[in-house]
Parts: structure tokens; C-alpha cells; sequence
């Protein structure tokens, strides 16, 4: 029951690919650790607050030490670190790095007020929609036509502003067949409630006809020059 | 009355007291009725703050229940897009900016010379300018709500959504104008905080054994020198941007949106350590008094608080992951995120370690004090959660966000505000606060607060984005939503039940003995509620706890046994120490009531109104009336008789071979000078930032082929300006020397130079072919070159003024003092031209092709 709340097309804890898993995962070892130390900070309030015997100068000075060296420097030195290490290659999954197996597809994302317009190879043109292939990682080029938007399907991975004037990079993937919401993330106006999008992923052969039927058809209505 | 609780007083020493107090407060007191508008002394417009910023701290309350209300819903049809936008930026920038920082500078106004045990502090009438420009400025900003205008482009204000492109109304410019009035108050209250805790503290105070909340305070305003100043820059080129069209944001033209985040972001991360640590420096306050034992680890404390001072000017990115900063950047903005709680851990286990080894005793201000630990702490971990870049990708102007700042700020402000409102409520009025109804509502608004808030965190992790009006049904979001709207209104029976409290207790608590709380500092050795003078005689401290040390301490200060006692004359004055040792240097002049403030503070309210209203040509004459009044301030001040009092009286020395300051050759005003400089640093740093910044990264940046500065303009125009700083160093050194002779035609030559200098500058304003419309470049050039005549234009009006003092008899060797203190101005502008020179004219001709 609790984890159905979970499940959502537009939750981050329901992932369908390779960089939200990760991140995902991360979310709850972070959760698991900080409420552990919250329950011992509060624990330690409450028992710091009830009445004891007064000690002498040189056992106070002997817990004073242990809670300021413990508690202040050991304990968030010791788990910032570990963070740092086991956390943070959860977000190599979208760094854009060049090299690896093929060249991924590109794709472009430009934030509008208040739509987004998905450009493919070959002048095929989406509007509010995007279609992935499963299994195969994919760059989204976002930009922008007027303000800063915000790119994002929490189900696939972390998010990317669109600024306007700069074009910056996502490598998303999609590993799980379905259909995921997204949203602009980006205070923009009036509509920014408004503009959503639905990232459809699609098994990989049927993507690559749909691309190619698209491509066609694009041809013919003149938009490829 | 309340200085004498029995055995050690006689009644003819209660009477000496009587009368020594009734002396003192006929020289202190605040004028009567509508001359109240002119009163200076710190705990009166100190309150002020306090209540106004509980004011705004409502209005920005209610603007939160409705946006509650608002979202309780799925697709609710409370409110529109249009009135929901205004509302959050509304709601977020009053917290911020006319509740958050506002309200803990009047506390620590109200009670930073009663700690240091001086008579007030050091810039009376700042003070009460500082006041009216805050109460001003929220209104005209606050104003905006009741036309229908309020900014509506989200508290950062990001470009160009909040460009006049995309924001066409006057709505960003209330933003703009505003609150850039407002930050006058704040950076006032801010460098008058930092100097009276240098230079006002009680002798035998050294540095080492200053209260805790005095260095929390100390690190703060030096936060607020640094940290305002980059968004007062930004405001200044966004303002400039939508009006006149001048180029600093606008991609397509040379300029940068993401100029407009740093420069918001470099301010808004300080901002907030600027909100956390006074409220960090209450609970050391508050916890070693309930836990009947001194706070552990002092040093610990203090250096923590520096560091966090420090750091938090490192990690401003932190708020800009997601807008593509290169990955080895986030990096290291992640690990100093992270890196900031080891400080923050080290205070939270002094408090612990402080009340493990005491006798702690829970009172009303306890319960605060708890709230805030295990509220602050689950907020600071989430911190330390979003500091993790992958996630913070994803959690990112999400609810999850919002759920954080609301945890930290809340818990981190809001509950020990309300500690130390609880705890200083005998010193405010004189009375004690109720035990019973002060637990409803502290219990109230903890569990409104909490039922709020952490489901807030889960509706984040579902996908839903902040600043969004309304929501779709079938995504796990409807059920969170109503369970924060229908807390958030329990959180409000709790607040209102607070200040119910708050309100009953001036006419039913009952009165409070001296020292209610058995506490060590000082200011529980004055009356509650206190004279306007605070101490009938300033005493000498000896550790870091005067009144565990000496219970007897209130009494013999009333009885006028220490320093300062008897007033044979009409001044007010306060003992002037050293910084670091707090050695008695030399007794500090204070002004008396004044018109000047609040004639200041109208004119800059009606040159606002102009400027909002786009009168330009009004809002410069406006200016120009504000500039006089200004200059004519600043004449009746130092050895002004008006100040010093007439008579041979002013010249005489006053306890133990110490001078009136002016009489000296350092003060208050020079240190003021030196952190306004800093403060003026600050901004103009920002600014060669952002050339720099757009020089290297602005995507249609295009510099021209030649340099619209020429080659001989400013480096003749930097030789002018270190004439007339060399002038003013020969003048210090006739000072020094004790010779009075030809002060005054060396001041004049000085101001010769100025003016001369200004010429130039202006001549290459009027002559250079800069386009600031159509190119950043130019825009960046035309804004420094601007900043410097501004200021060589001053630094001539300030050496003229100087040169007329001399003859007027105001300065010369007998008061030495003023000229040190436009020297440090001529200094910052001589310094500033070199810089601009070196950054605007001669590194571009490195990268010249």
C-alpha cells in the first residue's frame, strides 16, 4: 500500500531507466541514514534535558569532548564523505560524455511559453511529446525560445534547464516499455502549470520504423531541406 | 522600582539612584508625541522593527493560506494563474526581505548594547533612517498587492522572464525599487551593528569573552556587507535593463541570463546563513541560562560561526546545478555544501553537551529551543541531501525544496525567534510570559508546522513542481496536498495563538522580578523595562558571565558606582573601546533626537515613487533635494556644536584622560566609512565579475575592434585621484603633528583634483562611442564608468566640505578626526578607477585580436 504510492507516472521513485534507478536508490539509503541520525539527535535532547547527578570538572570535560568531537566532527565528516563517494556516480548515467559504444541519437528539447518542441533528425517535429527507444541511451539538446524552461521526466532521470541563448545536454535512457508525464520545471509564466509533456518509450525496432515512417513523411512535406 | 531587591540598597541609595536615573533620562528620553517620529535611541526603534516585522511577517502569512488553499484541490478554481504567481513571489519575498532579516536586526538592536553594557548604538540617527526606509519600503512594496501589481516573476526574479519583455507591467519594478529601498535599512543596521559590537563594549570585554549572540551578530552584519551588495548590483543592471534598455541579461545581445543567477545566487546563499546564524547565536543565549551552566565549548562555538561565515560565500551554486554548470564545478559546490554542516553539527553538539552536563529546567522558551533542534535538524539533513548533485537534479524545484527551506527556516528561525521573543518578553514589558497558554500554542504550531511540511517532502518525490497554480488528479498528489493545506490552518490557529499570548501577557502577566531567568549577561543587569539610557553607569567586565559573577551588579550600576555616571552636561555619550582587548579608548559622542531621518527617509520614498513611475526627470531633481539633505546631515555631526555642546565643557577630558571622540583621530564614523567601503567593494566587484563573466561565456558576446575608453582618459583620471589622496595624506600628517596651518588650501586642492577627475570621467561618458543598448559590452563600460563618477563627483563635495569645516572651525588639530574619514572614501575611488582601468581598458587588450 505504501509503495503503490510510489508508483505514478510523473514519480521519481518509479523509474523506468538507468540514471532515476540510480538516483533512486541513493534517495533511500539517505533517507534510511538521516532518519537514524535525527532519531539519535532528538534522543540525545531528551536525555540531555532529564535531571542527573552533576558531574565532576573532569568527567564534564571528558563528555563535552565526546559530544563536540564525536558528534561535531566525526559524525557529519565521516557520513558527508561517505555520501560523496557511494552518491554521487548516480549522476554519471547523464553526463553527455563522448566515447562509448555508438553515438546516441539527438534529439532537441525547446521550451516555449508554454510548450515544448521536440525536434528529431531528418526535420520530424513533436509537440509536447517525446518518443524514446528502450534500452538505447539518447541526448536531449535543450533550448530555449524565450525564457528558462526546465526539462524533465522524473521516471527517467534528473533534470535540465533550457536556457535561452545555450544549448545544453541530457543522456537519458529509458529501459522499461511505457508511457511517462513530464514537466517543465522552471517557474515561466502564466501557463508554466500547464506545460507538460508525455515521454513515450517504445521498444526499439518499432522506434526506428516510427522514425523512419516520420522521416518520410517529413520529406514529402518539404520539411527537410 | 525595580533596581533594588532588598537587603544591600538603603532608601537614601535608592534615592541617589532615583535621582541619578531622572538626570540621565531628562538628556536620553524620547520626545512626546508627534515628536516621537524623531526619536533616535536603539530600543525604541528596535521594537519598532520587532513589530513591524511581525506585521509584514502576517501579511506574508495569510498570502501562504491562500496559496494553500489554492492547492488543497486538484484543478481548484480558488485562485488563477495570475493572482497564484503573485502571490508566492509575494509571500516568499516578504519572508525574506521585510520579515526575516528586518526582525532579527531589531533584536539585535534591542539587545546588543544592553549585552555589551553601552547606552546605545553607535549611529543613533542610521538607526531611525534605517527604520523608515524599511517601514517606507514595505509599503510602497507591500502596496503593490492591494493594485493588482505585485512582482509575479518568483522571489529570484530569474531573466528574462523577469525582463520587460517577458514582464511588461510595473510588477518587477515594485520588485526592483523596492526592495533595493528596503536593503538600505538592512546594510545600515548592518554596518551600525558591526561597529558598536568593535567599539562599544564594556571595558575589560575582550573579544574572547563577548556573548555568544554578540559574535553571531559581529559574523552576520559582515555577511550582509558582503552578500547584499551582489544583489543590489543586479537589481541595479536589471532596473537599468527594463527602463532604458541597457544590455546585461539579454543572450542575443551580448548579455547572459545566467549572469542574473549568479548575481542572485552569490546574495541568496549568505542570505540565509544571514537568517540562520543570529538565531544559532539566541539559542547559545537561551540554552546555558535553562541548563544552569556556562556553554560548552565557547571557542568551538565562536570558530564555527566564523567558518560558516566564511564557507557559505562558496557555495552559492549549489542553488544552480541543474541551469549547466560544468560537471567538475558542481563537484566541488557539492562537497563545500556538505562540508558547511560540520560547523553547524559542532554547535548542535555544544548544545547537547551543554545541557547533558547542566541541571536544564524546561520553561516556556525550552520548548522553542526543542522544536528548533529536531525541526532544523531533519531540515538540515534534507540539505545535505540536495547537496548530492544526482539527486538534487531530480528533487529540484520540486515540493521536496520547498519542504527543505520551510524546515530550515522555520526551524532554524522562526522557533528560536520565538524562544528568544519568549525569553526577553520580561525585558520588553517588564512582565512574564503565561506557562499554560503558551504551550497551546507553541504545540499548535509545532504540529501544524510538521503536518505541513513533511508530507510536502513526499509530494516532491511524486514529481510535483514548485510555483505551479494548480495540478492534475492521478498522480499521487491530491491527498498530500489536502494534508498540507488542512495543517497549514492549524499552523495558523498556532501562530495566532502565539500572538494571542504575546498580546495578554502586557496586561495579565504578572511582573517579573530583576533577572527573572537567573541569566549571565548583561542585559538583565538593566531595568525592566529599560531606561532609555539603559545603564545609570557603564561597568567593567571582568568574564563572560557579569552576572553570575556579581548578582549585585544591577544595584551598584544604578547607584552610579562605574563609568560615565554623572551627567554634568546635556550630551549623550557611551564609552568608546579598542576591538580586540575593549580597553577604554574614548567616550563616543551620540546624537540626540532629529527631524533628519524621517526627512531623509520621505525623500527617498518619493524619489522610489518617481522612479517606479518612470518621472524620471522629478526622480532626479528628487535626488537632488535627498543629496542635500544627506550632505546637510552629515554637516551636523563630529565637533559640531550641535553634537559636542558649547563651551569650554566639550574640549575637557572626560573619566580617566579619555577625549570625546571627534577630539580624537578614530570614531565610529571611521569604521562605519571602512565597512561602507567594504560594502562598495563588494558591488563593484560583482560588477568586474560580470564583465568578466560575460567576456568569457555570454553567447553573442562581441567586443569591439578598438576600446571605446581610449588610451590616455582614465589613466589621467587615476593620477588626479591619487593626487588628491596624496594631498589628504599630508593633511593627516599636519593633523598628527599638532599644526593647524594650511589645512584648508590643501583640502581645496584636493577637491580641485575631484573635480577635475569627475570631468574626465565625464567627458568620457559624454565622448566615448558606447552603445549600451545594443551591446553588453558597452552596456558593462557605460554602468563602471557611471559607479566611477559617481563617486569621484562625491569624494570633490565630501574634500570641499572638509575645507569649509576647517574654516568654520569645525576641524583642525584641536578635532582631527574627520579627514581620516573621507581619506578611506578617496581611497576606495582611487583603488576602484585603477581596477576599472586595469579590468575595462587594459586586460581586454590581451585578447584584442
Amino acid at each position: 500500500m505504501l509503495l503503490a504510492g510510489c508508483k505514478g507516472s510523473q514519480s521519481m521513485l518509479d523509474p523506468a531507466g538507468p540514471s532515476a534507478s540510480a538516483i533512486a536508490a541513493v534517495w533511500w539509503w539517505m533517507f534510511a541514514v538521516a532518519l537514524m541520525v535525527l532519531a539519535g539527535v532528538v534522543l540525545a535532547w531528551f536525555l540531555a534535558m532529564r535531571p542527573r547527578a552533576p558531574l565532576d570538572e573532569r568527567s564534564a570535560r571528558r563528555v563535552e569532548r565526546r559530544w563536540l568531537v564525536g558528534g561535531g566532527l566525526v559524525l557529519p565528516t565521516v557520513s558527508v564523505t561517505a555520501l560523496l563517494v557511494f552518491g554521487s556516480p548516480a549522476g554519471f548515467h547523464q553526463l553527455p560524455l563522448p566515447g562509448g559504444a555508438a553515438a546516441p541519437l539527438r534529439i532537441e528539447a525547446i521550451g516555449h511559453q508554454w510548450w515544448w518542441e521536440i525536434r528529431y533528425p531528418d526535420g520530424v517535429v513533436l509537440r509536447d511529446e517525446l518518443r524514446l527507444p528502450a534500452g538505447r541511451p539518447v541526448d536531449i539538446q535543450t533550448k530555449s525560445s524565450d525564457v528558462i524552461h526546465s526539462f524533465w521526466v522524473p521516471a527517467l532521470g534528473g533534470k535540465l534547464d533550457a536556457v535561452p541563448g545555450r544549448t545544453l545536454t541530457v543522456r537519458l535512457q529509458g529501459d522499461r516499455i511505457g508511457s511517462y508525464r513530464g514537466q517543465c520545471a522552471e517557474f515561466c509564466g502564466t501557463g508554466h502549470a500547464h506545460m507538460t509533456m508525455m515521454a513515450h518509450v517504445v521498444p526499439a525496432e518499432a522506434f526506428d520504423a516510427w522514425l523512419r515512417a516520420q522521416s518520410g513523411t517529413a520529406a514529402e512535406e518539404g520539411k527537410v531541406p | 522600582m525595580s533596581t533594588s531587591t532588598g537587603n544591600a540598597a538603603t532608601l537614601s541609595q535608592e534615592r541617589e539612584a532615583q535621582a541619578l536615573h531622572e538626570r540621565l533620562e531628562r538628556i536620553w528620553r524620547n520626545p512626546r508625541g508627534w515628536g516621537a517620529l524623531a526619536a533616535v535611541n536603539h530600543s525604541t526603534i528596535a521594537l519598532r522593527f520587532l513589530v513591524t516585522g511581525g506585521v509584514f511577517f502576517l501579511i506574508a502569512g495569510v498570502l501562504a493560506m491562500l496559496l494553500r488553499a489554492q492547492l488543497a484541490l486538484p484543478n481548484h478554481a480558488f485562485m488563477g494563474a495570475e493572482a497564484y504567481n503573485q502571490a508566492f513571489t509575494m509571500h516568499g519575498t516578504m519572508m525574506m526581505f521585510l520579515f526575516a532579516v528586518p526582525i532579527l536586526q531589531g533584536l539585535a538592536a534591542y539587545l546588543l548594547p544592553k549585552m555589551l553594557g553601552a547606552r546605545d548604538l553607535v549611529f543613533p540617527r542610521l538607526s531611525a533612517f534605517g527604520y523608515w526606509c524599511y517601514l517606507f519600503g514595505g509599503l510602497i512594496f507591500t502596496s503593490s498587492l492591494l493594485f493588482g501589481l505585485a512582482p509575479n516573476a518568483g522571489w529570484f526574479m530569474y531573466t528574462p522572464l523577469s525582463s520587460n519583455v517577458y514582464s511588461p507591467g510595473i510588477n518587477a519594478d515594485f520588485w526592483l525599487l523596492g526592495i533595493t529601498f528596503v536593503e538600505i535599512s538592512t546594510m545600515a543596521a548592518a554596518i551600525e551593528i558591526a561597529v558598536s559590537i568593535l567599539r562599544t563594549r564594556a571595558p575589560g570585554m575582550a573579544l574572547h569573552q563577548m556573548p555568544v549572540f554578540a559574535w553571531a551578530m559581529l559574523v552576520t552584519s559582515m555577511m550582509i556587507v558582503l552578500g547584499f551588495p551582489p544583489l543590489i548590483l543586479g537589481s541595479m543592471l536589471l532596473e537599468l535593463e527594463r527602463a532604458a534598455g541597457w544590455v546585461f541579461f539579454d543572450p542575443t545581445r551580448g548579455g547572459d541570463p545566467l549572469l542574473w543567477a549568479h548575481l542572485f545566487w552569490l546574495f541568496g546563499h549568505p542570505e540565509v546563513y544571514i537568517v540562520f546564524l543570529p538565531a544559532a547565536g539566541v539559542v547559545s543565549t537561551i540554552v546555558p541560562v535553562f541548563a544552569r551552566r556556562s556553554l560548552v565549548g565557547y571557542r568551538w562555538v565562536v570558530v564555527s560561526l566564523i567558518s560558516i561565515g566564511f564557507i557559505s560565500f562558496g557555495l552559492w551554486v549549489h542553488h544552480m546545478f541543474t541551469l549547466g554548470i560544468p560537471a567538475l564545478a558542481q563537484a566541488f559546490f557539492s562537497a563545500a555544501s556538505m562540508l558547511v554542516g560540520i560547523p553547524t553539527g559542532v554547535q548542535l553538539f555544544a548544545w547537547i553537551a551543554t545541557l547533558w552536563t547542566g541541571r536544564p529546567v524546561w520553561r516556556a522558551p525550552m520548548l522553542w529551543i526543542g522544536a528548533f533542534l529536531s525541526v532544523f535538524v531533519a531540515g538540515g539533513l534534507t540539505g545535505v541531501m540536495l547537496a548530492l548533485v544526482p539527486f538534487n537534479w531530480q528533487v529540484h524545484d520540486t515540493h521536496f525544496v520547498v519542504a527543505h527551506f520551510h524546515y530550515v527556516l522555520v526551524g532554524g528561525m522562526l522557533f528560536p525567534l520565538l524562544a528568544g521573543i519568549y525569553y526577553w518578553l520580561p525585558h520588553f514589558s517588564g512582565r512574564m510570559p503565561s506557562e499554560r497558554l503558551s504551550k497551546i500554542g507553541f504545540w499548535l504550531t509545532f504540529v501544524g508546522f510538521n503536518g505541513t511540511f513533511l508530507v510536502m517532502h513526499w509530494t516532491g518525490l511524486l514529481g510535483m513542481p514548485r510555483r505551479v497554480y494548480t495540478y492534475d488528479t492521478g498522480l499521487g498528489w491530491d491527498l498530500p496536498n489536502l494534508v498540507s493545506s488542512v495543517f497549514s490552518f492549524l499552523m495558523a490557529f498556532g501562530i495566532a495563538t502565539v500572538l494571542l499570548d504575546i498580546a495578554l501577557h502586557f496586561r495579565f502577566g504578572r511582573k517579573a522580578p530583576t533577572n527573572p531567568w537567573e541569566a549571565d549577561t548583561l542585559e538583565w543587569a538593566t531595568r525592566l523595562p529599560p531606561a532609555s539610557h539603559n545603564f545609570a553607569s557603564q561597568p567593567a567586565i571582568a568574564t563572560r558571565h557579569p552576572l553570575w559573577d556579581d548578582a549585585a551588579l544591577p544595584q551598584s550600576i544604578a547607584q552610579g558606582h562605574h563609568a560615565l555616571a554623572e551627567p554634568g552636561h546635556e550630551r549623550r555619550e557611551t564609552l568608546g573601546t579598542d576591538p580586540v582587548s575593549a580597553h577604554a579608548r574614548e567616550v563616543i559622542l551620540l546624537p540626540s533626537n532629529s527631524w533628519l531621518p524621517l526627512v531623509a527617509g520621505l525623500l527617498l520614498s518619493a524619489l522610489c515613487l518617481m522612479l517606479l513611475t518612470k518621472l524620471y526627470l522629478p526622480a532626479l531633481a528628487m535626488g537632488g533635494i535627498a543629496a542635500v539633505v544627506l550632505l546637510r546631515w552629515s554637516w551636523v555631526n563630529g565637533a559640531h556644536p550641535s553634537v559636542v555642546g558649547s563651551g569650554d565643557d566639550a574640549r575637557h577630558a572626560r573619566p580617566a584622560g579619555l577625549k570625546l571622540h571627534p577630539f580624537t583621530f578614530d570614531g565610529p564614523g571611521l569604521w562605519g566609512m571602512g565597512l561602507t567601503m567594504m560594502a562598495d567593494g563588494a558591488l563593484y566587484g560583482s560588477l568586474v565579475f560580470g564583465w568578466f563573466f560575460l567576456w568569457t561565456v555570454a553567447p553573442q558576446w562581441q567586443p569591439p575592434a578598438v576600446s571605446p575608453l581610449g588610451v590616455w582618459a582614465l589613466p589621467t583620471t587615476v593620477l588626479m585621484l591619487g593626487l588628491g589622496r596624496w594631498l589628504f595624506r599630508r593633511v593627516q600628517l599636519r593633523l598628527r603633528a599638532g599644526l593647524d596651518r594650511q589645512l584648508a588650501p590643501l583640502l581645496w586642492s584636493a577637491a580641485l583634483c575631484g573635480l577635475l577627475a569627475s570631468a574626465l570621467l565625464a567627458g568620457l561618458i559624454a565622448t566615448a562611442p558606447l552603445a549600451p543598448t545594443r551591446s553588453a559590452h558597452d552596456a558593462m563600460i557605460a554602468f563602471a564608468l557611471c559607479f566611477l563618477l559617481f563617486h569621484a563627483g562625491l569624494a570633490t563635495v565630501l574634500a570641499a566640505l572638509q575645507a569649509t569645516r576647517v574654516q568654520r572651525g569645525h576641524v583642525g588639530a584641536h578635532a582631527p578626526y574627520e579627514p581620516g574619514v573621507v581619506a578611506v572614501f578617496w581611497s576606495f575611488t582611487l583603488g576602484a578607477t585603477g581596477v576599472g582601468w586595469v579590468a575595462f581598458a587594459f586586460v581586454p587588450l590581451a585578447f584584442a585580436r
